[in-house]
């Protein structure tokens, strides 16, 4: 995702964004998700040069960067799909059929959770639950909310974002 | 309860809108607030209301924001508990989604109350909806002074920032919410010393839940007393259930607390999805289930807690007769397993242990001396974890095991079976 990208660039890229979330905090350490988030925002996830960048940014640790970025699980640390399907597994959604709707995204994208798709279009991940219980079994399609999911609606929304990739 | 008070404008388009908040009175109640009250007298009416948190623990508002330190030099924070994670529960997102000044009002409210100028809110990062029409709340309640310096023309000023979570159910855990607002891994702090003497940035801090503050504007636009009139004596005030699971309405409802789980599930939750209820889930998976002969429980924090359980977020689960109950506590097992933060022993060996347990019992592996080697997990887990995930974990896992035994013993030993 960011071999070709440099450590300047990447600061440059930031530079605006992280200054202003600063202001929010009394710390500069405070200022470190909301900055992986706009890194995540722009790139897709976050590596080693986005924990370069914000730590230079900010004038903290790389190492404070790095442990962020590797406990919480909405940063994307391995390079993903074009887009990414969290389904959830959580209780609700279980006892709604999610463990089915599982294994059909399964065969369609011919992955295990975690995985990309071979044609790069697609991430597909197991998640814990999204809170939107009402509506279960639900997933999150980058950042769109589905829910009362069939297999019908999967496959539709598949074709959906097969278009939107190609 | 016929008249709905959080979730009257609930499907109404544009009730994010500020508009459409004051239409209906919104900002009225802070309005009140600052031209009646002291901020001590704030604090005293919501100790009188008797308003108890609705984030799980129940603990009485007014009482945690009077042990904020009267003479402290430090800033004071408020910050807003929207890290909703506990499975079953959705409440929030939707007050979020669809009612956002009911929140912002409330946490000017509070900020009032405890003297405090900056204000967090802590959404978890799924909720992108929420993030945007809080964050449109927060510049329309700028734009028209309910927000800002010298709010309506008064002393108190507040700024509210919104911190976006990244997907760790443990920073619903109020320090290592903090700890995630100061920039590091949310791993929960030892208590004492508590928030409210040093919370963020080591200042005294008051940490409240999105329908906690939602509960203020209209409690101060109505009065103290008409709140404290709204259901049980010890547990008043309008109160919000999310149904989901096995029933035939799922959804979002708003009811007094202390009718019976039973009532909860057939006259809101439309019945189960197939044949019979087998067990229900009181409050999130925390709370531990009840089979179907224990539906005359009453849904309110004290009534739930003799029972054995506990109102928690008020993530109402039905299960019906088809449900599996060893793979429903696997289930639970494995989440809490993943969300454990790792700081402490019991909670992260205990609890991935269990979950091996429960996989390889759900499989048709399990050995005999399985369930007493989970019930002697339990124990080693409960009272013994850092935070309340072990402890609930562990609860809810060993209520599957009282109420349920026969199933799991059912997986380990089908031979022993007759017919």
């Amino acid at each position: 995702m960011s071999d070709a990208r440099s450590l300047n660039d990447t600061k440059n890229d930031l530079t605006a964004g992280v200054q202003q979330v600063m202001t929010r905090y009394p710390t500069r350490r405070s200022a470190i998700m909301p900055a992986l988030d706009l890194a995540q925002q722009k790139y897709g996830g976050v590596d080693g040069t986005t924990y370069q960048a914000v730590a230079e940014l900010l004038d903290v640790p790389e190492i404070w960067v790095f442990e962020v970025a590797s406990f919480y699980s909405l940063y994307d640390r391995s390079v993903t799909g074009r887009h990414h399907l969290r389904l959830c597994k959580s209780l609700s959604c279980m006892l709604r059929g999610s463990d089915a709707l599982m294994r059909h995204l399964q065969e369609r994208l011919n992955v295990k959770p975690g995985e990309t798709s071979k044609d790069g279009a697609i991430t597909l991940s197991a998640v814990e639950c999204l809170g939107a219980c009402e509506i279960a079994p639900v997933l999150m399609a980058d950042t769109q909310y589905h829910g009362d999911l069939t297999v019908e609606k999967l496959d539709g929304l598949l074709a959906a974002l097969a278009e939107a990739v190609s | 309860m016929s008249e709905l008070v959080l979730l009257e404008n609930i499907n109404n388009p544009n009730a994010h809108r500020i508009e459409t908040y004051e239409k209906s009175g919104g900002y009225q109640g802070l309005r009140t607030v600052l031209r009646d009250y002291a901020p001590d007298e704030v604090i005293e009416a919501v100790k009188f209301s008797n308003l108890r948190g609705r984030g799980g623990a129940g603990f009485p508002t007014g009482l945690k924001w009077s042990f904020v330190p009267k003479d402290s030099p430090l800033p004071r924070y408020l910050c807003c508990n929207a890290d909703e994670g506990e499975p079953g529960t959705f409440k929030d997102r939707i007050l979020m989604e669809r009612d956002p000044h009911q929140l912002i009002e409330g946490m000017v409210i509070a900020a009032y109350a405890i003297r405090c100028q900056t204000a967090y809110l802590y959404i978890r990062g799924e909720y992108g909806l929420s993030i945007e029409h809080c964050q449109q709340a927060i510049d329309e309640a700028h734009a028209l002074g309910y927000l800002g310096q010298n709010i309506l023309d008064s002393d108190h000023s507040l700024q509210i920032h919104i911190h976006k979570g990244a997907g760790a159910y443990i920073c619903g855990e109020e320090t290592a919410l903090l700890e995630s607002i100061e920039g590091k891994r949310g791993q929960p702090k030892l208590k004492p010393p508590f928030p409210a003497v040093a919370g963020l940035y080591e200042c005294p801090t008051v940490v409240n839940n999105v329908e906690t503050l939602a509960c203020l504007p209209h409690l101060f636009q109505r009065g103290v007393e008409w709140f404290a009139s709204i259901g049980p004596e010890d547990a008043p005030g309008p109160k919000l259930f999310c149904l989901s699971g096995q029933l035939k309405k799922p959804g979002l409802y708003e009811m007094e607390m202390g009718l019976s789980l039973e009532e909860v599930l057939e006259d809101y939750g439309g019945g189960p999805l197939q044949g019979q209820f087998k067990a229900a889930i009181p409050g999130g998976v925390s709370a531990p289930m009840f089979p179907r002969s224990e539906f005359d429980v009453k849904m309110d924090f004290g009534s739930l807690a003799a029972a054995g359980s506990m109102l928690g977020s008020a993530g109402v689960i039905g299960l019906d007769e088809t449900a599996s109950i060893p793979k429903v506590a696997r289930r639970i097992t494995e989440f809490f397993s993943h969300e454990s933060c790792g700081k402490c022993t019991p909670c992260r060996e205990g609890l991935t242990w269990a979950a091996k347990i429960l996989r390889r019992i759900e499989a048709g592996q399990g050995q005999v001396g399985d369930v007493e080697q989970l019930d002697r997990l339990c124990n080693g887990i409960f009272g013994n974890s850092f935070c309340a995930l072990g402890d609930g974990a562990a609860w809810a896992l060993g209520a599957t095991i009282k109420h349920f035994r026969h199933e799991f013993d059912a997986l380990i030993q089908p031979q022993l079976r007759v017919g």
